[in-house]
């Protein structure tokens, strides 16, 4: 056998469709029904589409931050890995906004072309990390609450949301493992990376509140039976991360929320007018440096291609 | 340095490891690199994240490099030398009866 490379020995050779070592990739979407379900309004769609995109892609970005200030090499890719899974979830899922509201916006349009009240993702994705414990903890919180959304939404009446959903899924759920993992390894490390653990665990305390509240769009869609009540999965989330932290013998830092905010809903007539977290537009000071950083090309170069 | 302050030793003690594929296809597992991982479980992960983005395996195995035992250049000829001219060991010296499928 005369290989050059160790990876041409392992690559499977399938004609045309060859791509660098790697083969047999196929496209989450290949074959879905894109109409949107009867009975759903699509303006309704399109807006828990932007929810859950813009999580996917605003918690990207600042997982792209880690890039060359990881703590090794091997963490550096690892996070890469997990940025370009929540990357393309998020392609998908705006891309499905632009579907379901009619007016054929790419996800691109929606990325890069919104203001800040305009974005729907959760405070919790847009905040910095303090430290690499700050990281983890956040990325556990998120890919924990996140794995249960997207496990319930695999039977989501919406067959692209659905799709989305189950390949979401399997990348969740490694995303999930490299944090507890993590968050394991510094709670049992030294005094030093526990207590950055534990400071990382109480930054992210006041934040999760607001994953389990439940938008009027979400408890419409979630009737119809297209997506999923958020408070449903408290209960699966509370269980996944009482046994990571049983495991690491820590205790979930008493939570006092943010001052001033309130994460209940108001009334109806008050929104809009009143939003009060990342849902309704509302976010905290970082977004607006995040944004910043990530539309300042296509700011720059309008409609410009590589 | 206090107390309270991160040590870097222990930053660079990473041992090596080495990763070992199989593709989809592949019987057996093949050499495709090293890397390093503070133990084994973690050595695992680091290769799905380094060696397994492009859809090359299914099975990994990583081995730590200080547990390999590998021949030495030094001892090339006595070790791979007398066997080279020993054509009489590869078993090409019988007639092999028609009535004998499948050898």
């Amino acid at each position: 056998m005369g290989f050059d490379t160790a990876y041409e020995a392992i690559a499977e050779e399938s004609g045309d469709q060859r791509w660098a070592f790697g083969t047999g990739f196929s496209g989450p979407l290949t074959g879905v029904d894109t109409a949107v379900p009867a009975g759903v309004a699509g303006a309704d769609l399109a807006a828990y589409c932007l929810m859950l995109g813009d999580d996917a892609l605003i918690m990207s970005h600042r997982l792209q931050e880690w890039l060359a200030r990881a703590p090794e090499l091997e963490e550096e890719t690892a996070l890469a890995n997990i940025a370009l899974d929540l990357l393309g979830q998020a392609q998908l899922l705006l891309a499905r906004a632009g579907q379901a509201d009619g007016s054929g916006r790419s996800e691109d349009d929606f990325a890069f072309g919104r203001a800040e009240r305009e974005f729907r993702n959760v405070v919790l994705t847009e905040v910095t990390d303090a430290d690499f414990g700050g990281l983890i903890a956040r990325l556990l919180v998120f890919s924990t609450w996140r794995l249960a959304l997207l496990d319930r939404l695999r039977s989501a009446r919406d067959p692209v949301l659905a799709a989305v959903a189950a390949k979401g899924v399997k990348e969740v759920a490694y995303h999930r493992d490299y944090a507890a993992q993590w968050l394991l390894r510094l709670a049992g490390g030294t005094e030093y990376s526990r207590g950055r653990m534990v400071a990382g665990l109480a930054a992210v305390a006041p934040l999760v509140a607001e994953l389990f509240s439940c938008t009027e769009v979400e408890r419409g869609l979630a009737a119809a039976q297209v997506a999923v009540d958020p408070a449903s999965l408290r209960a699966e989330y509370d269980s996944v991360i009482a046994s990571v932290l049983d495991l690491a013998r820590l205790a979930w830092p008493d939570a006092p929320g943010l001052a001033g905010a309130t994460v209940e809903r108001g009334a109806a007539g008050l929104r809009g007018a009143v939003g009060e977290r990342g849902r309704d537009g509302v976010h905290t000071e970082a977004m607006g440096d995040l944004l910043a950083e990530l539309q300042s090309v296509a700011r720059a170069y309008p409609g410009g291609t590589w | 340095m206090t107390a309270d302050q991160p040590s870097d030793q222990g930053r660079s003690d990473w041992p090596l490891f080495e990763v070992f594929l199989r593709s989809k296809r592949g019987l057996n597992h093949v050499h495709v690199g090293s890397l390093h991982a503070a133990d084994a479980q973690m050595a695992l992960h680091h290769a799905r994240d380094l060696y397994t983005r492009r859809n090359e395996g299914v099975s990994i195995w990583v081995v730590a490099a200080a547990d390999i035992t590998a021949s030495s250049p030094d001892e090339k000829d006595p070790f791979f030398a007398p066997s080279g001219d020993k054509v009489y060991r590869h078993p090409t010296f019988y007639d092999i009866p028609d009535s004998v499928p499948h050898i």
